[in-house]
């Protein structure tokens, strides 16, 4: 009824006088919000005693900027979107969407001449302007590649789509290389350009590789056979520590332990699996989520063997499959086999193309998977349990084969993780990583493997590249850690995410077989599973 | 009742079935013959008890009691109580539909068809490792499977649609769907749950003749049907339940005529049935007219000379059965209580010796028969089913 009314008045009242209205109602619901949470922080004072600190002009920046924001909202922003439906009377054409006006090609002439100028500049900019606003400048010039790219990604996007797991694999194997040359050119050496990569390489490059083979891993589980597991993370330390067990006491080979960490993985699967058969759903979760987190304590408890929370330090590095290897001291170091400069980045770039291996791997099997009766029974699974065995279909091993070859992968992520660390300890495997996985699987789709490489792109690099945004302190002031939103960051891109795609960015599902034409299922018709 | 013949010209011989849920009875000492190569139908009121007949044959539900067993055309032998529920529709060859439309909605029809082969496709993947590494055996033996997953829905009049979501078909196409998806399993004998429910008469004459089709390709079906065009067109046999016992046997046009089966569906009148109970001295009637409690489940009054015999409240405690339909509801038993009361009449209104006597007088009751059938079943038949019936009023006369 109120809503009625409420809508009445609306028609009445012109935009501004709504928006007026409603920013006021805005700026009440954020100060009543607001108010114990920015109004007011505790602290602790010289004498460790709590003070409470008043900061109520932060609170009325933020009450204000809520109020301005719904008043250009309602004011400007959805009279526009709506004039965006309306078609012109003339032509009977809808008006340029507001991707179609944003990419346009003298903005994008503008932007490569900036990113060019200031890569020109580079070794400059502090000298020329001073290290602040040299910050803002490199600032301006990420803005200015990431627009150029996407603007060529929208131009091209048909292409693209068209070719988008050669064009994926082609970009990831040239990443470092790319990385390589840029810097070499702009420090103008060689060396330069290899110590400079170890960023991009390692904290990009590998970091979000790890989560793009865990997430697909987990895809197994939860995005095909539609059993939710909350405890994944717990085979990601059955293969890490599997690796640093087994390589530091009896200096077993990388590549040897590789599948002997999926293998026990895969065990630890079907030992969850077990126990877990009959369950669905809430409890399903539960119980895996209380399995995640033994494996934790028993790795923090059983101290003779893994070492405690002090963990396992001094894992021996992955060699070049025996060739050469990645330690200065050894005879067959890499850069004295090659005869060339020695680096650290070649371990990293090396490690790089070994994950990027791993998960083409991973992809490869899935896509394999789903075309064969084992994976389409996973499927059926999430579908329909009852009409599975309606059909024949034993969903007691069905399901254990797809707890045990998403743990598989978790494994082999695990057993990589420790190589590359070199360290593990139980504080690398909290709940916190399951579920940032799972959030990665639900937010790209579950199911498709593009979707959630992109979430784990997004996600991932996303709270990667806040590291990078140094020179916000010196707007917020030098205590101000872009890297403590992360988790903030995180909860809204997941809230809009599934505001604006309820099914995840790739909603729908390609199916493994047709009969005169491929055509993707939509995501209203497929089902999430009982667990 | 049959000439029993021998035991291959069965496909499916369920003998004493009974399926309890904690009191309640939804099957009670059920026994009947399914032909081969026949079309055998399961018919009764909402309520009777036929799903759950297929639940138990399906390995759904384990039986409480009773054999079920199934003669392949090869000649070996299941015993389907006993095989895991997935083994059923693998090795027994028994595949199913649901009342309720089971498809996995997300997949294609042929994709639906394709898991339905999951047995077969397996042992030819190689249990994956084979299919993993392309090998050509695995490739041929898709192949094949799609081919008759295109045979199927060529035969349900589906195959324009076969790259669409299951989800995204009319609720007839969704039907013969399922049943197309049931018979990719290579079934012996397929169970239909209300295959005709919901669809206009003309799809229900397309189901007709896609049932014919797959009868003559020499696959058995049994089929739960309300719908009496579907039943009385095609099948061959017809089993009548009625509160989890069978009423009638036999085939469509003597189970049609069958006044068990007109009462069942169409009740009897209640004012004939009730002067009639009344005369008979029925302890429900009585009751009923009463309204006081049911002295069988009620607090013990053994004083009065309306009560039932104590052995009746002993055997409802030893066993934890109970009946939770009301005692007339059976309108079966009220015919078959007419019959015995008209036999009973003539002879005397009020003698204890005709305790057997009316009991004998309903000679198609087949509660009646356990008795002498099986020892065991015996007060049980008795208890549950028979109380309505004749057998015990009789007693009370």
């Amino acid at each position: 009824m109120a809503a009625t009314v409420s809508s009445e008045r609306d028609a009445v009242a012109t935009p501004i006088q709504r928006a007026f209205r409603e920013a006021l109602y805005a700026g009440a619901i954020s100060l009543g919000l607001f108010v114990l949470f920015i109004g007011l922080r505790t602290d602790q004072n010289i004498s460790n005693e709590l003070i409470l600190v008043q900061r109520w002009g932060l609170l009325a920046l933020v009450v204000i900027a809520t109020a301005v924001g719904r008043f250009l909202y309602v004011a400007y922003g959805q009279p526009f979107l709506a004039s965006l439906k309306v078609a012109d009377i003339d032509t009977g054409l809808l008006p340029e969407t507001v991707a179609a006006r944003f990419f346009r090609m003298p903005f994008f002439i503008a932007a490569v001449v900036i990113a060019a100028l200031l890569f020109v500049l580079a070794g400059s900019l502090d000298g020329l302007l001073g290290p602040d606003l040299a910050g803002y400048a490199r600032f301006v010039r990420a803005l200015a590649i990431i627009y150029a790219v996407a603007w060529v990604m929208y131009y091209f996007r048909a292409f693209i789509h068209a070719h988008l797991s050669a064009l994926g694999i082609s970009a990831l194997a040239l990443y470092p290389v790319v990385v390589v040359l840029v810097l070499a050119l702009m420090t103008g050496s060689m060396a330069g350009g290899f110590q400079g990569s170890l960023k991009w390489v390692d904290n990009f490059g590998i970091q979000i590789l790890i989560y793009v083979m865990l997430a697909w891993g987990l895809n197994i589980v939860i995005g095909l056979a539609g059993l939710l597991d909350l405890g994944y993370v717990a085979f990601y330390a059955v293969g890490a520590y599997a690796y640093a067990l087994l390589g530091t006491h009896f200096g077993l080979s990388f590549w040897i332990l590789l599948p002997a960490a999926g293998c026990m993985a895969a065990f630890w699967g079907v030992m969850l699996g077990f126990p877990v058969l009959r369950l669905r759903g809430d409890y399903l979760a539960i119980v895996t989520l209380a399995f995640g987190e033994i494996i934790r304590l028993v790795l923090i408890n059983w101290r003779e063997v893994t070492n405690g929370s002090a963990g396992i330090s001094g894992i021996p590095k992955v060699s070049f499959f025996g060739l050469m290897t990645f330690n200065v001291s050894d005879p067959n170091y890499i850069a004295k086999v090659l005869n060339i400069a020695t680096s650290s980045a070649y371990y990293k770039i090396f490690l790089y193309y070994l994950i990027l291996g791993l998960c083409l791997l991973t992809a490869f099997v899935t896509v394999r998977l789903r075309r064969l009766p084992v994976g389409r029974a996973w499927e059926a699974l999430r579908e329909d349990e009852i009409a599975c065995r309606s059909l024949g279909i034993n969903t007691t091993t069905t399901k254990l084969t797809a707890f045990a070859t998403g743990a598989m992968f978790g494994g082999f992520a695990g057993s990589f993780f420790a190589a590359r660390q070199g360290f593990v300890s139980p504080e690398s495997f909290v709940f916190l990583e399951s579920a940032i996985v799972l959030a990665i699987v639900v937010l790209g789709g579950m199911g498709s493997l593009i979707g959630i490489a992109i979430a784990a792109l997004v996600m991932i690099g996303g709270t990667e590249a806040l590291r990078e945004l140094d020179f916000l302190k010196r707007v917020f002031g030098p205590d101000f850690t872009p890297e403590l939103y992360r988790m903030l960051l995180f909860g809204m891109a997941m809230v809009i995410v599934m505001l604006w795609k309820p099914r995840g960015f790739v909603g729908s599902r390609e199916p493994t077989a047709f009969l005169k034409q491929r055509r993707a299922v939509s995501a209203s018709f497929t089902k999430e599973g009982h667990g | 009742m049959n000439a029993t013949p021998s035991s291959n010209d069965f496909i499916l011989q369920v003998e004493h079935l009974s399926m309890k849920f904690g009191g309640l009875v939804a099957i009670g000492d059920l026994s009947f013959q399914a032909r081969r190569g026949e079309i055998t139908a399961l018919i009764g009121p909402n309520g009777a008890g036929k799903t759950t007949v297929f639940n138990c044959i399906t390995g759904f539900y384990k039986p409480t009691e009773g054999m079920m067993t199934l003669n392949r055309n090869d000649g070996s032998t299941y015993l389907l109580e006993r095989l895991p529920n997935h083994e059923i529709p693998a090795r027994a060859k028994v595949a199913r539909t649901f009342q309720n439309i089971r498809l996995f909605s997300g997949m294609t029809l042929l994709e639906n068809l394709l898991v339905a082969q999951h047995n077969k496709l397996m042992k030819a993947s190689g249990y994956t490792l084979l299919g993993l590494f392309g090998f050509p055996s695995y490739r041929q033996a898709s192949a094949e499977s799609i081919e008759l997953a295109r045979h199927w829905l060529e035969k349900a009049d589906l195959v324009d649609r076969a790259d669409d979501p299951a989800g995204d078909l009319p609720y007839g196409a969704q039907r013969r769907l399922e049943i197309a998806r049931a018979m990719c399993t290579g079934p012996e004998l397929l169970c239909l749950d209300e295959p005709a429910a919901g669809l206009n008469p003309k799809e229900s004459a397309a189901l007709n003749e896609l049932l014919m089709g797959i009868k003559s390709t020499g696959t058995s079906i049994l089929l739960i049907e309300h719908d009496m065009s579907v039943v009385m067109q095609i099948s061959d046999h017809v089993v009548v339940l009625e509160y989890g016992r069978k009423i009638s046997d036999g085939n469509p046009a003597s189970v049609r005529t069958d006044p068990r089966v007109i009462a069942a569906y169409l009740g009897v009148d209640d004012e004939e049935v009730e002067t009639v109970l009344t005369e008979v001295g029925d302890e429900d009637v009585i009751e009923q007219l009463d309204t006081g409690p049911d002295s069988a489940h009620g607090p013990g009054n053994t004083a009065s000379m309306m009560a039932g015999p104590v052995s009746d409240s002993v055997e409802h405690a030893n066993e934890g059965e109970r009946v939770t339909v009301s005692k007339g509801a059976s309108k079966a038993a009220q015919v078959d209580a007419r019959a015995a009361s008209v036999a009973s009449k003539p002879q005397s209104a009020a003698k204890p010796a005709a305790k057997s006597g009316t009991a004998k007088a309903a000679p198609n009751k087949p509660a009646a028969k356990a008795p002498a059938a099986k020892a065991g079943s015996a007060s049980k038949g008795k208890d549950t089913a028979a109380k309505p019936t004749a057998g015990k009023r009789g007693g009370r006369k």
